[in-house]
């Protein structure tokens, strides 16, 4: 059996930023992994490169064992079974919540209005909002948006699903709603590669989690084993950050220190105007 | 403001010393003067004027008699039919060097940058002229073009609208945010069907003010297609006024005329306003 998505010695610049340096993984069928890492690491450059909306700069991807990076494949073809989430939502905002998620099912999938329309009721009711599909976008709460960008991307039957860090953008007292929804979906055994700083959530739902520092995987297995006892520094000093921040120490502060609470080049500014 | 300008004293501290008026007095004696210069230079326009010439030679309406139904009948519904025309033709091709100039393929943003900059940097009487008189000859099929004047106006002054609607249309569809373009895409959907269905519906909401505002300058340019020379039928405002104030040798048509030209224009304007409001709180 193939593997749902396996990546291979994926390299990834942005002109002279090498944000990814050689990643090797694999996701299998009805797993869910969660990749955790500090900001910047390339965590979201890599689950983009999966349905190549970032053009890897080498390296190989397959999906269901067909390679996406291969410059042959149909692209649109292939992200139709790839469903994406992002921060943003990006809902359609001049469309009601219906028609989002139609409008691909119609455009691409060339379902009927009738099949469109009872697959998108069906999986409005999965996310919990049957009641709001005549709604603007504008008039939802940030946790209800991003509930209908679960559903319309579940509504074109996607073998995978990618979240891009789903909950950042939401109100803390938002962000529970949506991920009831998502652990759902990975209990009905929905395959689903997540972005995540809900250290909870990858704890408990994730199969398998992934820590990646400055564009390299740094540490990977069980959530137990990761989260639980990281066994690499960077890892370690991650995980004490995000768990427990109030209780951080301040990197960069050596320099502060040696100054007296000021850091060599604001001393000096600060001397000039009071200097007489 | 008027307190930061004045100097702190020398020494530092302490209130500084008055001289003369206090700031909000010299704000009042400021306000007076304006009032008092307006009404000065209302009273010299008024009183320079020769009321009774004015009333005989701009508001003799009797020089309309008879005339008011080709003003309304002929001349203005032309105007309407010229604008639209060309801003018909304006809307699709600004529509097409839009997105040409937004295209991947480098050529294609030459191209619209090219006309882009020709046709906003000639005059559009120049144009007209161009269109009217150069098109028969380099092209003598299109010596009697299909639609006659109608061809002519609406290329014409097309080709300018055009120009702008594209910047404009550019800047609409660059306003969407990109996260829309990488949503439809995820879905499944190719570049073109995700501008369709996407991108330029959102970019269309994002412009219709600007996009209406076109219409205003378009209407108003209309007059210049007098240039081109037709027949009493094929009359706008403008021709209509200048052409009955010749032979009535009054200037009162052109008053008509321009009473005529601003009963769409604002109109138009307090739209443009609306539009540009409903979406200053929509954001």
């Amino acid at each position: 059996m193939t593997h749902m998505v396996e990546i291979r010695d994926l390299y990834k610049s942005f002109g002279d930023n090498e944000v990814l340096k050689g990643i090797d993984f694999t996701v299998e069928r009805g797993q869910v992994i969660c990749i955790i890492g500090p900001s910047g690491s390339g965590k979201s450059t890599l689950l983009r490169c999966v349905n190549l909306l970032e053009e890897p700069t080498s390296g190989k991807v397959f999906v269901e064992g067909e390679e996406v990076t291969d410059t042959d494949v149909d692209i649109d073809k292939a992200r139709r079974k790839v469903g994406m989430v992002f921060q943003q939502f990006n809902l359609f905002p001049h469309l009601k919540v219906l028609d989002n998620i139609t409008i691909a099912q119609r455009r691409v999938l060339k379902r009927g209005k009738g099949e469109a329309e009872k697959t998108a009721r069906a999986n409005l009711e999965r996310v919990g909002l049957a009641e709001k599909e005549t709604s603007y976008p504008a008039q939802l709460s940030g946790g209800q948006q991003q509930r209908v960008a679960i559903a319309r991307a579940l509504a074109m039957d996607p073998a995978l699903m990618l979240f891009d860090e789903p909950t950042s953008a939401l109100d803390p007292e938002l962000v529970g709603d949506v991920l009831t929804v998502m652990r759902k979906l990975a209990q009905d055994g929905m395959t689903m590669l997540v972005v995540t700083h809900e250290m909870a959530f990858a704890r408990d739902v994730a199969d398998h989690v992934v820590f990646m520092d400055d564009g390299v995987i740094v540490e990977e297995g069980p959530p137990d084993q990761v989260i639980g006892d990281p066994q690499n520094e960077r890892t370690k000093l991650f995980l004490r950050r995000v768990l427990d921040p109030t209780h951080v120490e301040v990197s960069g502060l050596s320099d502060f220190e040696k100054a007296d609470g000021l850091s060599a080049g604001e001393a000096g500014e600060f001397k000039k105007p009071t200097g007489f | 403001m008027t307190t930061t300008l004045q100097e702190p004293g020398p020494a530092g501290g302490g209130a500084p010393a008055r001289t003369g008026l206090s700031p909000r007095r010299k704000r009042q004696v400021t306000l007076y003067a304006q009032y008092v210069i307006f009404v000065l230079l209302a009273l010299a326009v008024i009183l320079g004027a020769d009321w009774a010439a004015i009333s005989k030679y701009f508001l003799d309406f009797s020089k309309m008699d008879g005339q008011w139904g080709r003003l309304f009948g002929t001349a203005l519904v032309n105007t309407i039919l010229y604008t639209l025309a060309a801003y018909v033709v304006g809307l699709a091709l600004g529509l097409i060097v839009g997105l040409m100039r937004l295209s991947s393929v480098l050529p294609y943003r030459w191209f619209a940058l090219v006309f882009i900059e020709i046709f906003r940097g000639l005059p559009a009487l120049l144009i007209l002229l161009l269109v009217g008189f150069g098109v028969p000859i380099a092209f003598p099929d299109m010596a009697n073009p299909p639609g006659g004047v109608f061809f002519n106006v609406s290329v014409g002054l097309g080709l300018v609208a055009a120009a702008y609607m594209a910047e404009t249309i550019r800047a609409g569809i660059q306003a969407v945010p990109k996260g829309q373009l990488e949503a439809a895409r995820s879905l499944g959907m190719s570049r073109s069907r995700a501008m369709i269905s996407i991108v330029i519906p959102q970019a269309f909401r994002i412009v219709i003010p600007p996009m209406t505002n076109e219409l205003v300058l378009l209407f108003k340019d209309s007059s210049l297609v007098f240039i081109l020379g037709f027949t009493a039928d094929q009359y706008e405002l403008t021709k209509f006024g200048e052409s009955l104030s010749n032979t009535t040798a009054n200037s009162t048509p052109y008053i008509v005329a321009g009473a005529a030209y601003l009963t769409i224009t604002i109109p138009l304007g307090f739209l443009v306003r609306r539009l540009e409001a409903r979406q200053a709180k929509a954001r």
